[in-house]
């Protein structure tokens, strides 16, 4: 039987540009060009190698997001995915970790899943607790924060680093699995990849075919709110020297100055 | 007083320090009653009480060793259910992040990540947080349920207050997935000895520049001479030449120290995110139009192979 994969995937704001708030303290996502987070690209990754060494997968990436979100499933499927999901509705505005969790899991039980990979964090929330919560919404083992995993005969194992010590995790499939970038450089979708990735299929659900009220998600939905978001003054300009020879001397100094030494 | 569940991080019955913080953080908003899991669970009480733990709630069984998150899970939502907590604080790792969510949908909360301060609010606990790779800063609140939240390290200090901290085991009950994910293997990290990153006061890191393994050498006595933690940029890590425990950055670890030493980095938005916090920031770069020069307190443009050694052998010789 075939081993299906659902990676789950963000379209999130460049970090490189000039990320901000809008008015009702949202993400502002018009004015920053968007892409498929770096942080998911290595879960689509690890997906395409474990679909490699099965006999028979097939990989369905999922995105929860706006319009524009497509672009982050064409990269996936350009890199390799065979079809895709797009969860697109006006009343997604505004959901939180909780709500985005909740039609993920639906969005992952209407297609069928043996295995979901994630990644560690979206480069924007960069919250990290998606993958826990689709586990406990879907009652499977979460394997997460690998740096290096493996499925073979239904079975998942996988290392976790963590700050105290590093694990050996395993767990039976179904299962949700979430890898960090340490995990193994994300491949670059290549030009035949590209070319196959627009005749793949992209599906559209809307809340309505996830059977989830629009009180569910977005703002009202949310079980947080921002009050405020101010932007962090920018440090005061500091001295900056040349070194012509005494620059560690120099820098000595600044630090001694500072009581640091 | 309503109670503020704490969750303790420890090793063997020895509290990690951002704990000590949590407690700090819970008696602004209420007593904290700390919730401690697992083998040593009880030796942990004296010191909680040193901090303001009114009770030390503690629960030892093998699944919490065994078996990844859920127990902990299970354990922290009994504890919920028998305190009616005010609010649970939970140090943000990567498991207690994993903890902290698991918790708060299981009661039907919302929940706060990664908060650098913490304070009492009208309508519940106002949590600041540090977002877009730390250069907006927002409050945030949770409006549905008991709010959990998780805190970073050093987001305040460590105050003595003792309490009664009265020891109190308790009763959990496994669920059916507690036993899902199972750990088959732990190799404890090994210490160096040198102060941990996100506790120390003084970072030295370095990155591309520092141009091989062998090299770390320099920044490593830099930071002896300073009684400093080292750190690396993920250009580092990703060579091999530091391991990746010591990455500071978006994907490595959040820092906010006194004083931040970057040498041989360029200061790349990712780097940024786990570093521009610091009071004190100090770059050594032999490329003056590197963006980590728009963040320091003091630049030097030149070769870290030079300024490096000369400003460590500089603090030995101050220091005497
Ligand atoms: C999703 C994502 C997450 C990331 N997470 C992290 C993270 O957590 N941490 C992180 O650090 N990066 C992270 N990055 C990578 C980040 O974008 C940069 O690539 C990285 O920080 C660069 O490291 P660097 O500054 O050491 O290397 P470079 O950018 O190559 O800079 C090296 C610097 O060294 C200087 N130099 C060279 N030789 C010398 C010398 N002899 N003396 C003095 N100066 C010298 C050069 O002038 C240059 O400025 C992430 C990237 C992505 C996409
Ligand atoms: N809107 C979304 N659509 C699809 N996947 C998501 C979405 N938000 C989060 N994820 C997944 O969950 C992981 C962790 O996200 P977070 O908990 O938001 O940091 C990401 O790396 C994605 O794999």
């Amino acid at each position: 039987m075939s081993l299906r994969i659902v990676v789950t995937v963000k379209y999130v704001p460049d970090a490189t540009g000039d990320r901000h708030f809008a008015d009702d303290l949202t993400v502002d996502r018009d004015d920053v060009d968007g892409l498929l987070s770096e942080l998911d690209e290595y879960a689509v990754e690890q997906a395409l190698q474990i679909a490699e060494d099965a006999d028979d997968a097939e990989i369905t990436v999922l995105t929860v997001g706006p319009e524009d979100a497509k672009d982050a499933l064409r990269k996936a499927l350009s890199m390799g995915a065979d079809k895709a999901i797009h969860v697109e509705d006006d009343d997604l505005h505004g959901t939180d970790a909780m709500g985005t969790s909740l039609v993920l899991a639906r969005a992952i039980e209407k297609a069928g899943f043996d295995l979901v990979i994630s990644g560690m964090a979206s480069t924007d929330g960069t919250m990290g607790v998606v993958p826990a919560l689709l586990a406990e919404r879907l009652g499977v083992p979460q394997v997460t924060l690998l740096s290096e995993v493996s499925v073979e005969d239904g079975t998942v194992t996988g290392r976790r680093d963590g700050d105290a010590a590093s694990e050996t995790l395993q767990a039976s499939l179904p299962a949700v699995v979430s890898v960090t970038d340490q995990s193994g450089e994300a491949r670059y979708p290549s030009f035949k990849g590209i070319m196959a990735a627009k005749k793949k299929p992209v599906e559209s659900w809307d809340l309505s075919d996830l059977d989830l009220e629009a009180e569910e998600v977005g703002l009202e939905g949310a079980y947080t709110v921002v009050d405020s978001a101010a932007e962090r003054p920018a440090r005061t300009a500091g001295t900056i020297v040349k070194d012509e020879g005494e620059g560690g001397k120099q820098l000595a100094e600044f630090l001694a100055g500072q009581k640091f030494i | 007083m309503a109670e503020v569940l704490v969750y303790v991080d420890h090793v063997d019955g020895a509290v990690r320090k951002p704990t000590l913080e949590l407690l700090t953080l819970a008696r602004r908003v209420g007593e904290p009653v700390a919730v401690a899991l697992g083998d040593g669970a009880a030796d942990t009480a004296a010191t909680l009480a040193e901090y303001g733990a009114v009770k030390v709630l503690t629960h030892e069984a093998a699944e919490y060793d065994d078996y990844l998150v859920v127990p902990k899970v299970d354990a922290l939502h009994a504890a919920v259910e028998a305190v009616s907590p005010a609010a649970v604080l939970v140090p943000s790792s990567g498991e207690g992040k994993e903890i902290a969510a698991r918790l708060a949908l299981r009661i039907g909360s919302g929940i706060i990540t990664d908060a650098v301060d913490l304070e009492a609010g009208d309508e519940g606990p106002v949590a600041t947080q540090s977002v877009f790779a730390a250069s907006f800063s927002t409050k945030s609140r949770v409006s549905k349920g008991t709010p959990v939240i998780t805190v970073k390290p050093n987001s305040a200090a460590v105050e003595a207050a003792p309490a009664a901290g009265a020891v109190e085991a308790f009763a959990v009950t496994f669920s059916e997935n507690a036993t899902g994910t199972k750990v088959t293997a732990r190799a404890p990290r090994e210490s160096t000895g040198r102060p941990e990153l996100t506790e120390a006061a003084i970072v030295v890191s370095g990155g591309r520049g520092v141009n091989g393994a062998e090299n770390f050498g320099l920044i490593e006595a830099l930071a002896d001479s300073l009684g400093a933690a080292v750190g690396a940029s993920r250009a580092a890590v990703d060579a091999g030449w530091y391991p990746h425990t010591n990455q500071v950055g978006q994907t490595g670890k959040s820092v906010s120290p006194q004083l931040y030493i970057a040498s041989g980095i360029s200061g790349a938005i990712q780097h940024r995110a786990g570093m521009q916090t610091s009071k004190t920031i100090v770059a050594i770069n032999k490329d003056a139009e590197a963006p980590i020069f728009d963040l320091v307190d003091y630049g030097v443009v030149g070769d870290l192979f030079d300024v490096v050694p000369q400003l460590t052998e500089e603090i030995k010789t101050r220091k005497g």
